[in-house]
């Protein structure tokens, strides 16, 4: 009881955070049960009829859930590993780079596109690199034929994935950075007066030194496996595309609120859920075994 | 000393040349869209345009300027931002403090713990949330695009990481001196948070600026679109239909001047509050994402 006394003003100050958790995390999560349900909307969730896995069932039957499944896994793997290996890349040549002035004003040029929306960049994209954009006209003056980036099945992954490297790679060059910056130099000192050249120090001081960083980064990243960015490709997307760019959070959309299929829709955004969970506590727990991070 | 050696030299060119290239690409695609936005309907049309106005001319600002469509989309847009950046604030602020305690002091701040990260590492998904809007009757009401993202454990993490920093003695002085602990939070603590919460701020002011999707999903009258959603619509969906113009206006005008002109109108607080934006960020993603 004295405890309480003590601690009533924590207890005051966490209850707006506890309400807005509550009613926008936690009663979703109720929403659930219609994964289990033929779900009718003017039946509700009481009144709908009970179907048990029926909709898991689907997910692995339909020929469209599961193109599904394999895009969303291939396009957010790629982009992971591309999103670790640029900016890695990307932060050693820039560190290289000894006028202050000039390595400022290209990390600030860098950075920026992280901080437009897809809605924004979407918007840009579309137009250059539409058969007859400033892209494809740039490649017309090397004699290359017109390609059709964002409606031809075989370009599509292919624009996806550079664009985001393009849009993200500046931003997570950050954390590498900051480990640079936290190499001992004496490490350097020392090699140099046994005469290494500056590839061999790179090689065998710095490389060494950023790799708990990339381990720390990339096992983090896994938790994201189905996350291959519904803001990026909804932008980007048309019908003719369907095929190789249609991803889960997509393909939920689509099914929940144009073809109304709310049961089969929460089926397949919970199969999500539950696989992106157990995989964030996995890379959460590997991260504190191997690099010791916490996040609390 | 191989800062003089030529191979080194050779690669330092090399590298500088590269870095600079790969940086301009990254502002390019926005500098042909401004190029574009400032062209004449005839020269965007047959794409004559590259990183330099053709046939300067403001007919398109002019134009988007008259649209009231967007005008009030941009109203939303800084009204959301405002009020969702300042609640988050408030309520990341107060969350964060009693979650910097120690278990020690403060019992029950393990299960609060759990209750903030569970809810950032599973959801219900898109369909249950959409109902649980449905049933509390935010739909088609501004306070959507508000509530729903007030509360961001991302956020809160960054703030009590940035508490915990803070020398305990100044706590300890103030409660002793009689102060409570919403005194301590607001009196000692505010003032010398201010670096963590302007990181704050401006995530969160970035968040409410570029959100696009909360406004397509819950708000049916287009009249009521921030800009982000407005932009999305008109642009990527092309539905000419929230663009108010007539059959004649549109055929004065590009639409692709009219588009460059207000993707560009969308991404200018971004670039003007970039400058500062930068100096903080840095700081706050390596403070609050990795600890030693």
């Amino acid at each position: 009881m004295r405890s309480l006394q003590r601690t009533w003003p924590f207890h005051i100050m966490l209850l707006p955070a506890i309400i807005f958790l509550i009613v926008f995390s936690y009663i979703p999560m109720g929403g659930i049960v219609m994964a289990f349900q033929n779900y009718k909307p003017w039946l509700g969730i009481t009144g709908s009829e009970w179907v048990g896995l029926d909709n898991f069932r689907f997910l692995f039957q339909r020929e469209d859930s599961l193109q599904v499944v394999w895009n969303t896994l291939i396009i957010a793997v790629l982009k992971m590993f591309f999103n670790l290996l640029v900016p890695f890349v990307f932060a050693i040549l820039l560190n290289e780079i000894r006028k202050v002035g000039l390595q400022r004003s290209i990390q600030t040029l860098v950075y920026l596109p992280h901080f437009l929306s897809w809605v924004i960049l979407g918007g840009i994209l579309v137009d250059l690199l539409a058969t007859d954009g400033f892209m494809n006209r740039i490649l017309g003056s090397f004699g290359i034929q017109p390609i059709f980036f964002l409606g031809d099945n075989n370009w599509f992954r292919f624009t996806v994935i550079v664009s985001d490297i393009w849009k993200e790679f500046g931003y997570n060059t950050i954390v590498f950075l900051a480990a640079l910056a936290g190499i001992n130099p004496s490490l350097y000192e020392a090699a140099e007066m046994d005469g290494a050249s500056r590839w061999r120090q790179t090689l065998h001081i710095t490389v060494p030194s950023l790799i708990p960083m990339v381990v720390v980064v990339g096992t983090l990243a896994l938790g994201n496996v189905l996350n291959a960015g519904f803001d990026q490709i909804f932008n980007l997307y048309n019908p003719l595309v369907y095929q190789k760019g249609d991803i889960i959070d997509t393909f939920v959309y689509r099914t929940a609120l144009i073809n109304g299929e709310m049961g089969f829709a929460t089926a397949i955004g919970l199969f999500k859920s539950v696989i992106s969970m157990i995989l964030i506590l996995i890379s959460y727990r590997l991260a504190y075994k191997w690099a010791g991070y916490r996040i609390f | 000393m191989y800062h003089k050696t030529t191979a080194y030299r050779i690669f330092n060119v090399f590298n500088i040349c590269l870095l600079v290239l790969l940086s301009i690409m990254c502002i390019v695609p926005l500098i042909h869209v401004l190029a574009v936005s400032f062209s004449a309907k005839s020269a965007a049309d047959a794409n004559l345009v590259g990183l330099w106005p053709v046939q300067f001319s403001l007919e398109a600002y002019k134009k988007t300027m008259n649209n009231p469509i967007f005008l009030h989309s941009i109203w939303i847009s800084v009204l959301r931002t405002v009020l969702g950046t300042g609640l988050t604030l408030l309520i990341t602020f107060l969350a964060a403090y009693p979650l910097s305690k120690e278990s020690s002091v403060f019992r029950s701040r393990n299960v609060y713990s759990w209750l903030f990260v569970f809810s950032m590492i599973f959801n219900g998904g898109l369909v249950p949330f959409y109902m649980v809007i449905q049933k509390i009757h935010l739909m088609d009401s501004f306070w959507v695009l508000v509530l729903p993202g007030a509360v961001n454990t991302f956020l809160v993490i960054l703030m009590l990481n940035f508490f915990r920093g803070i020398p305990k003695e100044m706590e300890e002085a103030a409660l002793i001196d009689g102060a409570g602990h919403f005194r301590t939070l607001f009196s000692i603590f505010l003032p010398i948070s201010m670096p963590s919460i302007a990181t704050i701020a401006l995530f969160s002011m970035v968040f409410h600026w570029n959100s696009w999707f909360d406004g397509l999903l819950y708000l049916s009258n287009a009249k009521d679109y921030p800009l982000a959603t407005f932009l999305q619509t008109v642009i990527i969906q092309k539905d000419m239909s929230s663009m108010s113009m007539s059959p004649k206006e549109m055929e004065l005008l590009s639409q692709t001047t009219v588009n460059a002109a207000q993707i560009f109108i969308g991404a200018a607080p971004i670039l003007i509050v970039y400058p500062f934006l930068q100096k903080y960020f840095v700081k706050g993603m390596t403070l609050g994402s990795v600890k030693e």
